[in-house]
């Protein structure tokens, strides 16, 4: 199955398509709605979650967004925890683990936060969301998500060549991450809940801050090799 | 008050008379119930064991807690309009505690601060509301994207909008029931946080330095807003903070007057290029001969693969053969900064190398008193020099590779020493399991010499916390115990810690408070996000609880003595990140202060100890001449003293407290 980007799909058609996918309308587009691993939603959280609302209404870009988000770190997870058998180095294993454990933790706030509201929440699936559209099913990848040519690319490098793909690819990744936000907060409306303006602003810094850390470990990892 | 602590103490144990139970028992509704109690127990050095801050109870207003050498005064729940919205920060004035929210503020007036009561209750939404007061000024940051003008709470809908504030919020305070929006300052990022700097040489104006770290907004809400690179746009609102000058006679003329590139050409930056691991690791490989590379500042040890495919291309452009020699090496070394150069140079801003460092500060803690500034920013701690407030100048950088975001920034008095927290995480998620790493998240401490931060030592709060409690390095500030080096600091759900870091590298708890989580079964954000030392009390930001007020108790740490000399600096304002310099006035609890730690610390024989304290007690019962003429002798004996003194510097320190107090007693 092709995958495609969905940065390419004109903002309006996207709006239109994201909300659909609320109303779960047949042959819109649809995410795959999964039981929620993360967190559990006590009736009270729901009603807090729709007090919030209320105050703060979230859009299709929010939900976009935090659905959309859950299979983009679902991937860093997966590159991530190949760093120990894959020979990284003490540096990118120190990266790998920060990686794993800090984005862990944020698939499971997106996941309450999607289920709180009664959203589909997508399944954490590192090689994109699926989705039906026009009665087919499709496998979205986020902006800048491998391809599941990359994927068997940096699964089968090995030591200081794992550490410049993995640098290379996650920069590329996060990079992904930027637009998303970027693209979030583009959008009218978005953006106005507090824990999606806290979890993507967080992603923002977080990840710009962590570009700049690997750009800096991978040039020293890049005289072996031309430049990416 | 309950008291987990208390409570595991007073617990059967096996082979305990009764008659031990029940002087537990007394000696726990003592604890309890008395604030002057001094329990034996409670002068102990040793941390309760098992800590009883695991497995705590959950629930929002009826969780379980633990308290360790400090007492809780009141908890006071958010005012009807501010239940169920995210409490901030916090700024003082006069008795009043203002309290920062996603919608607005609060004011208390905690005269009693065993029974704060609500003053005013401002609906103003705008995250973070970063609070800080001047004089009858009050300012207000707002950052996020449904923050208006008009202080309405129906959020902005549009993504360019006139009704939109990011920025600073000025209101008069001088009716504090009433204030009154005199002013707003709108910034391109918005203000994540924002710190007040009062210039001592300028009686006119306060400035404002403004840290924003969410997107840049369009230029057709907020005119010349870029969010270009640098190198694309010299206007860029990137890699810059704003300054914001603020005439005191006329606030509505409040404007920014200089957006400070501090973080430019951070090129030659991390001089302490990581943590203790990174710097051991760069040594061994040098001791080993391997190949270290200088990269924008930071040593790095050149990886093997690279390193034998440079030497393997020498042997060959040499057409020789074999094993590389002690001669291509050499040959390698001389070239490899050329080759770094021509790396880096190839990938500068414009291309798609690395950035020039951060793009802003998460917060910067300004110490006027000393000139410097600490920035807190992205991957990066500043030292930053103020006397020139409108231009900031960059003295120091430091980065480390276990922090993931730098936070905040906490001098100690002297101007010593400085301590930056990492919020890993971004303060929503439980950072403080067992499993997670105690030098993530954390705070890192460094001492300043010849204006050069040089790293110490990691704090992290001691007691793990379950997955359900958001958990990370967070606000907090000096207590003004003299002589030392003590703080107390939130941890959001990893409840209240408070630290002596007087030996930077071996920082030690020697208080706490915590609750239970929210709730068991799932991570609802809460926790204090800021615990501040304010005229005598601790105040802590309960995010989703209120409000909580604790004074210290006295331990085999802090002596009674120590908390009334820190009772005895007095401030009629306070904000935290414009760090006021801690001054004694002379009294009698400060000079015991300095005994205590004497004692403690065998600084001074025993014999001279008591012989102190005896004459210290004797001039405190007389008056006038006489007391002056008593302490003036027992000063002239401490200079003596304090030449065979195994802390002479204290000795010294305690004189000078002891002629400050006869100086005061004519």
């Amino acid at each position: 199955m092709r995958p495609w980007h969905i940065r390419r799909l004109p903002a309006a058609m996207l709006a239109a398509a994201v909300a659909a996918c609320s109303s779960a309308s047949h042959g819109g587009l649809q995410t795959s709605p999964q039981p929620v691993g993360g967190g559990r939603s006590s009736s009270a959280a729901i009603a807090q979650a729709r007090a919030d609302s209320v105050r703060n209404p979230y859009t299709a870009a929010d939900v976009y967004f935090m659905s959309g988000m859950i299979s983009h770190h679902a991937q860093a997870l997966l590159m991530a925890g190949w760093a120990p058998s894959h020979g990284a180095s003490a540096a990118v294993q120190t990266l790998c683990a920060r990686i794993v454990n800090g984005q862990k933790d944020e698939i499971a706030t997106m996941q309450t936060w999607l289920a709180d509201r009664r959203q589909p929440v997508p399944e954490a699936r590192p090689t994109g969301m699926k989705m039906m559209m026009g009665g087919v099913e499709h496998t979205m990848l986020m902006p800048g998500m491998l391809t599941a040519g990359q994927l068997e690319q940096l699964d089968q490098a090995r030591g200081t060549e794992f550490d410049r793909l993995f640098l290379t690819f996650m920069i590329q990744h996060h990079r992904g991450a930027l637009s998303m936000v970027k693209d979030l907060f583009a959008s009218n409306g978005a953006g106005q809940d507090e824990v999606v303006f806290k979890l993507a602003s967080g992603i923002n810094v977080d990840q710009e801050t962590e570009i700049a850390r690997m750009e800096r470990m991978l040039i020293a990892s890049l005289p072996a090799s031309s430049t990416p | 008050m309950a008291s987990v602590s208390h409570v595991r103490r007073s617990a059967p144990r096996p082979k305990v008379s009764p008659r031990r139970s029940l002087s537990l028992l007394l000696g726990l509704l003592a604890a309890s119930g008395c604030a002057h109690s001094t329990a034996t127990s409670a002068m102990s050095t040793v941390a309760p064991n098992p800590d009883p801050r695991v497995g705590l109870r959950a629930g929002k207003f009826d969780a379980a807690e633990a308290t360790w050498n400090l007492r809780v005064l009141s908890e006071t729940r958010p005012s009807e309009k501010f239940l169920g919205i995210t409490n901030s920060d916090l700024s003082f004035t006069g008795h009043y505690a203002i309290q920062g929210s996603y919608d607005g503020f609060q004011v208390w007036v905690s005269t009693n601060p065993g029974q704060p009561t609500l003053k005013t209750a401002f609906v103003c939404p705008a995250s973070q509301s970063d609070v800080s007061v001047y004089r009858n000024l009050l300012f207000v940051s707002g950052e996020g994207l449904g923050g208006r003008l008009d202080c309405g709470t129906e959020g902005v809908q549009d993504t360019v909008s006139k009704e939109r504030l990011r920025g600073i919020r000025i209101f008069d305070i001088s009716d504090i029931a009433n204030p009154k929006n005199v002013g707003n300052v709108q910034t391109c990022r918005g203000s994540h946080t924002h710190s007040l700097l009062v210039d001592p040489r300028d009686p006119e104006n306060v400035y404002v330095y403004v840290s924003g770290s969410a997107p840049v907004r369009s230029p057709n809400e907020l005119a010349d807003c870029s969010r270009a690179m640098p190198d694309q746009d010299p206007n860029s609102a990137l890699f810059r903070i704003e300054v914001i000058k603020v005439p005191l006679a006329h606030p509505e003329q409040a404007a920014i007057v200089s957006s400070p590139r501090i973080f430019n050409d951070l090129v030659a930056p991390p001089r302490h290029g990581g943590g203790p691991a990174d710097l051991a690791e760069i040594a061994a490989a040098k001791a080993r001969g391997e190949f270290i590379i200088n990269m924008m500042g930071q040593e790095m040890v050149l990886p093997k693969g690279p390193a034998d495919h440079l030497l393997d291309s020498l042997v060959k452009a040499r057409n020789g053969t074999g094993a590389p020699t002690a001669a291509d090496s050499a040959t390698l070394r001389e070239a490899l900064p050329g080759i770094i150069a021509k790396l880096i140079g190839d990938r500068q801003p414009g291309g798609s190398g690395p950035k020039p460092g951060p793009t802003q500060c998460h917060d910067i803690t300004l110490y006027p008193a000393i000139g410097l500034a600490g920035g807190a920013c992205e991957g990066y701690g500043l030292l930053l020099d103020i006397r020139d407030p409108t231009h900031p100048a960059r003295i120091d950088a430091v980065s480390d590779s276990n922090f993931s975001y730098w936070h905040s920034a906490t001098f100690n008095n002297d101007g010593t020493k400085i301590l930056f927290s990492d919020e890993w995480g971004g303060g929503g998620q439980p950072k403080c399991r067992a499993s997670d790493p105690r030098e993530w998240g954390a705070d890192a401490i460094f001492t300043i010499a010849d204006d050069r931060m040089h790293f110490q030592s990691y704090y992290k709060l001691p007691a793990p916390q379950t997955p359900q409690e958001n958990c990370v390095a967070h606000n907090g500030s000096l207590i003004p115990i003299p002589g030392r080096d003590v703080m107390v600091q939130a941890w959001y759900q990893g409840g209240i810690s408070v630290f002596d870091w007087t030996d930077a590298a071996h920082p030690k708890e020697i208080a706490f408070f915590d609750r239970g989580p929210i709730d068991s079964t799932r991570m609802v954000g809460g926790g204090s996000w800021s615990a501040y030392w304010y005229n005598g009390v601790i105040v802590s930001s309960e995010i989703a609880r209120g409000l909580d007020i604790f004074e210290l108790a006295p331990s085999g740490f802090i002596s009674q003595n120590e908390i009334d000399a820190a009772k005895s600096v007095v401030f009629d304002q306070f904000n935290t990140q414009g760090q006021p310099r801690f001054v004694w006035p002379a009294s009698f609890s400060l000079a015991r202060a300095y005994v205590d730690q004497l004692a403690r610390s065998n600084g001074l024989a025993a014999g001279r100890i008591s012989a102190v304290r005896g004459s210290l007690n004797s001039a405190e019962k007389t008056s006038g001449a006489a007391r002056r003429d008593a302490l003036t002798q027992l000063a002239t004996q401490l200079d003596g003293d304090a030449r065979g003194a195994a802390d002479a510097a204290k000795v010294r320190l305690l004189a000078g407290a002891v002629r400050d107090l006869a100086a005061a007693s004519s």
